[in-house]
């Protein structure tokens, strides 16, 4: 076996190692004099194939190759939240501090501070028989969020020491007597990111991921551990719609994965997050979140990397028993990636130039996601969840192309976004009639018990009516609106009311960006109940003019904008002002 | 970097094939390393490394490879990657597409030599854009609010007006706070004599030629020369705005004649293609150039683009487009039905869209009003054009009132909000105001996307009663 090689080839992110035999498969390798970091991905006898993170510019042949021995991991630990990584886990803002506005390369920064000092508490005792998984301790990592000590993976036996106080992460803080020699542990671990990592058992999805957008929540949810994909074209809204389910979703960890997007994206969110207040917990948004940048003019091989680095992350704090969501944006530029690397080493092509294992590597990624009985002890239990929702971004808008159609057949939630809906500013451009979630039937009793037992029916009801409408729409094209009976008349009226009035809704809207449950419910209730009420009016003869005059149609458009505390007096307010309005239009027919 | 800096020379080529020729027998040959190229009748080229292995280099020829035989033309590698030598003398200068001046005039004393590879700028160390820019085009303004360090494409298709609204920009982009050093970088890739004098002849006009710094890249020039052209403005723009605290508009013409160079030289090297022969790593080179744009903390200056680009047959989802856009922070789509009727600038503002508005528009900004004016426009015209669709159907007598006022709202806000002079400047405050006279042509009921109190303060009707 050999520790070092030379680069015979340079060919973009892609450097070929000679005489390097005895290399693994996905190892990190330190490329040239600077030593910028690749991983191998393909071995030929002397010669090994890098994809280099890191722009390869003035690269010469015959600089040497280093092997590290060690596959492509990232560092877990306290610290891992409020930071902003790139898509090898380097910390951006470290490499800000060290190399200024630019990133140039060469620029090693660990991933996790190792002067920082955490309060370190124990949980556990000496003495207790443990096995991989077990939780420690606690620190206290931001104002929300316990960051459990795990036991990694694979080791067990007793503990015979364990300490309290204040410690780095690359402190001792346990020993433990194992079968072999005693193992000495830290506050950190590494883990292979290619890999996922182990848990017990996966649950069936049944709680679903609040997200407080309507569209989602009350049409097509998610589930907790479920997978989701946002396909659409540019301007369709893919990344508002990310950021929205970053900032409002009810999951306790967030990992936001930029991945070969704009720069400017990221900055918003940077920006942001550390401003916005979680609902669930009042606290900053960003004591719950971390953020992966690997914007588009970063070295594609490491955008190739970000999203299992974030993956990893996320399964991470699963094992501690949180909730977590991971929002990739998008999984197009990382498939793109993929392709570009395929292309370099001459790969058979397969649809559109990407590789023939696309579909198998977006599958391996997608299943990482779940809700999960987590490693540990039998007398303990704990369970956790990634919930996963990718943003692609089809060619041209189409559909029918290589990344979309093979995430779709992979994920339980399906949110199309429409350009048509777009253009006329219907946000979040989610086609209601294209999108759906196989998670509704699991869910549907969660949502019974929970908001309330007509929930699902509700939900059902609008839906037929958008249906209903878009079938009326056919004949409206051919002989206009004036041509239908009154109560067809009626159901385009409140089908208008149920896009409009419920289905837009303004992220940048400092309330309606927002909307809780229980608002969702009432505000579909008064659309709902103006309908009944509609019909009876119809039934009765009353000219369907009327009807679409109403005056209450400008409080129902405007419920959307009174904070959800408030809600209950308004919702009262509207419901008791429709049936006055009825009552006088019935009274003036009887007159 | 070790770089070995004595120069090395062959005479070994032993391949040429399109832009591309392969030099053999080298050593210490390094990726992205620039060539010069001395043929037979002593014609000097440049080149650059785009593949490197022991005792081999693929080099691309800018100028094309005619009269480069495989006998007596000699390569030399300069141990240099590209670089660009800048310096704020470069104002008010004209140069080729490789950056040597044709205007006649003294080679620039460098104050520096960068490199063209603009390394991607850290995004922790981003300043968000959010001050606006005031174009005096309502359909920007108004709609599709510009602002510094946005990068905003202009989609366009032959025979468009897309250079006369690029100029018009150029000439009254203003922000509200004024007095701070403001410059063009204009690169032109493949387009006409006659495009790009109109570009110099408006520049005259107006006297912004002073503010000017062209790389130009006609049409009869080499083609290859093109993929370099954009990064040589860049990189001068980002001299001038970060060193010299200016705040530079790019304007980059005709992209699409930069992604054909692209696919090129992708064929020459026989890659596997994208979509429609387009290599499949056109969307990181894009971005390379396009995330160029954008402000830093810390430093005064800015880099706005506005690239230019003719979409083949019109079609918005081909690959230069698609990937432009997913890219851009939004875009401006000329349309041609608007163009064919006359009107001017025939932007559709449907497809259009600027993601940085938000940001940039507003109390302190703009007006608190200008989200839903713009909102609510949009929804209104939407509407409108359905209708109009369905009127070529059914005939108008089958619309109901309600639709007939749409009919009539989409028209109205072609001829009195989109249409405007070419050397019309209109404040934002009397964009919203036209915005508003429309508007108040809708039922009130149907002002939806407006908070309540907005319409109370805004909407002519109250505004006469008071």
């Amino acid at each position: 076996m050999r520790e070092k090689g030379v680069i015979a080839k340079i060919a973009g992110p892609l450097v070929v190692a000679d005489k390097i035999r005895g290399c693994e498969m996905y190892e990190v390798i330190k490329v040239g004099e600077e030593g910028l970091m690749g991983e191998t991905i393909r071995l030929d006898g002397d010669l090994a194939y890098v994809q280099v993170y890191e722009d390869t510019t003035g690269l010469k042949p015959g600089e040497p190759v280093i092997r590290t021995k060690a596959p492509l991991s990232v560092e877990l630990g306290p610290g891992i939240l409020k930071n902003f990584y790139d898509g090898v886990q380097r910390p951006l803002e470290d490499i800000g501090r060290k190399v200024g506005d630019y990133i140039t390369r060469g620029v090693y920064v660990d991933a996790l501070d190792r002067t920082k000092k955490w309060n370190f508490t124990p949980t556990a005792e000496e003495g207790k028989e443990i096995v991989g998984g077990d939780i420690l301790g606690e620190v206290p990592e931001t104002k929300v969020i316990k960051h459990k000590i795990l036991v990694p993976p694979g080791i067990s036996g007793k503990i015979l020491e364990l300490k309290e106080g204040e410690f780095t992460v690359n402190d001792c803080i346990a020993r433990i007597q194992t079968d072999g020699e005693d193992v000495e542990l830290k506050m950190m671990q590494t883990w292979p990111v290619r890999k996922g990592r182990p848990y017990k058992e996966k649950l069936d999805p049944e709680v679903p991921l609040l997200t407080g957008q309507r569209i989602n929540d009350t049409f097509f949810p998610i589930a907790k551990g479920g997978t989701g994909a946002i396909p659409g074209g540019f301007g369709t809204g893919k990344t508002v719609m990310q950021h929205q389910l970053a900032r409002w979703a009810d999951a306790q960890v967030i990992v936001y994965i930029g991945c070969g997007e704009r720069g400017n994206e990221m900055t918003e969110v940077l920006e942001d997050f550390p401003k916005l207040i979680d609902p669930y917990s009042g606290e900053k948004l960003m004591e719950r979140s971390t953020l992966i940048a690997n914007t588009s003019n970063m070295p594609v091989a490491a955008r190739e990397a970000s999203i299992y680095t974030g993956i990893t992350l996320a399964e991470y704090y699963r094992d501690m028993g949180y909730d977590v969501a991971i929002q990739a944006d998008s999984t197009s530029r990382w498939a793109e990636a993929l392709r570009e690397i395929s292309g370099r080493l001459e790969e058979m092509p397969g649809e559109e130039g990407y590789p023939a294992y696309l579909a198998t590597r977006l599958s391996d990624f997608y299943e990482r996601a779940g809700r999960v009985k987590t490693l540990c002890s039998d007398s303990e239990e704990r369970i956790g969840s990634v919930t996963v929702v990718g943003a692609v971004s089809p060619p041209g808008g189409d559909f029918s192309e290589p990344v979309t159609q093979n995430t779709l057949r992979v994920v339980g939630v399906f949110w199309a976004l429409d350009s048509t809906l777009a253009d006329r500013r219907h946000f979040p451009a989610i086609s209601w009639l294209r999108s759906y979630s196989l998670y509704l039937d699991n869910l549907s009793e969660w949502f019974n018990k929970t908001s309330s037992s007509d929930f699902t029916e509700q939900r059902e009801e609008m839906m037929s009516l958008l249906q209903k409408e878009a079938e009326l729409q056919e004949i409206v094209q051919l002989v206009g609106a004036d041509a239908l009976p009154a109560r067809e008349r009626g159901t385009l009226e409140v089908a208008r009311m149920i896009r409009e009035d419920f289905l837009q809704q303004n992220a940048y809207h400092d309330v309606d960006s927002f909307c809780s449950l229980e608002k969702q419910y009432l505000m579909a209730k008064i659309v709902l109940q103006w309908y009944d009420q509609a019909n009876e009016v119809i039934e009765q003869g009353i000219g369907v003019e009327k009807i679409e005059g109403m005056e209450i149609k400008g409080a129902i458009a405007r419920m959307k904008y009174v904070p959800s505390e408030e809600f209950m007096k308004s919702y009262e307010e509207i419901m008791r002002d429709m049936k006055d309005e009825f009552e006088v239009l019935k009274r003036k027919e009887v007159s | 970097m070790a770089i070995d800096i004595s120069a090395r020379e062959y005479t070994t080529i032993r391949e040429a094939a399109g832009p591309l020729i392969v030099v053999e027998g080298v050593e210490g040959v390094s990726y992205g390393e620039v060539v010069k190229i001395v043929t037979p009748s002593g014609e000097e080229k440049t080149g650059q490394v785009l593949e490197a292995s022991k005792g081999l280099a693929v080099v691309q020829v800018f100028e094309g490879t005619s009269g480069i035989d495989t006998s007596k033309t000699r390569v030399r590698f300069t141990g240099d990657i590209m670089k660009i030598s800048v310096s704020q003398d470069m104002v008010g200068r004209f140069f080729d597409g490789l950056g040597r001046p044709i205007d006649g005039g003294p080679e620039v004393i460098p104050e520096d030599r960068l490199s063209v590879i603009g390394a991607a700028i850290n995004p922790t160390a981003r300043d968000y854009p959010r001050e606006f820019i005031q174009t005096g085009i309502s359909t920007i303004d108004g709609m599709n609010t510009l602002v510094r360090g946005q990068k905003l494409p202009i989609f366009s298709g032959a025979g468009m007006p897309h250079n006369a609204l690029a100029a018009q920009i150029a000439r009254q982009a203003k922000v509200l706070t004024t007095g701070e050093p403001f410059s063009v970088v204009f690169a032109a890739m493949g387009i006409t004599h006659e495009e790009a004098s109109f570009f110099m002849h408006d520049f005259e006009r107006t006297g912004a030629i002073e503010r000017i710094v062209a790389f130009l890249n006609l049409a009869d020039d080499p083609a290859i020369e093109r993929v370099i052209t954009p990064r040589m403005a860049l990189t001068t723009a980002e001299f001038l705005a970060y060193e010299y605290d200016m705040h530079i508009l790019v304007i980059l013409t005709d992209m699409t004649n930069y992604c054909e160079a692209l696919r090129e030289i992708s064929a020459a090297r026989e890659e596997v293609p994208g979509r429609r022969g387009y290599p499949g790593y056109m969307y990181t080179d894009l971005s390379t150039n396009y995330e160029r744009a954008g402000r830093i903390k810390n430093r005064k200056g800015s880099i706005t683009q506005i690239p230019i680009l003719s979409m083949p047959d019109d079609d918005i989802t081909h690959p230069i487009p698609d990937l432009t856009g997913y890219i851009t922070e939004g875009q401006f789509v000329l349309s041609r039905d608007l163009h064919r009727r006359g009107i001017f600038p025939p932007v559709d503002v449907l497809p259009s869209l600027s993601r940085l508005m938000n940001e940039g528009i507003g109390p302190g900004r703009t007006r608190e009003d200008h989200s839903g004016v713009s909102n609510q426009l949009y929804a209104g015209y939407a509407e409108g054009r359905d209708m109009r669709d369905l009127v070529a159907v059914v005939g108008e007598e089958a619309l109901t009132s309600r639709d007939r006022k749409y009919l009539e709202f989409a028209d109205e806000f072609e001829k009195k909000f989109v249409t405007q002079g070419k050397n019309e400047d209109r404040s934002i405050e009397e964009t919203l105001d036209i915005g508003w006279d429309l508007l108040a042509t809708l039922p009130e009921g149907e002002l939806k996307r407006i908070d309540e109190h907005i319409i109370k303060k805004y909407h002519p009707k109250y505004r006469g009663a008071r």
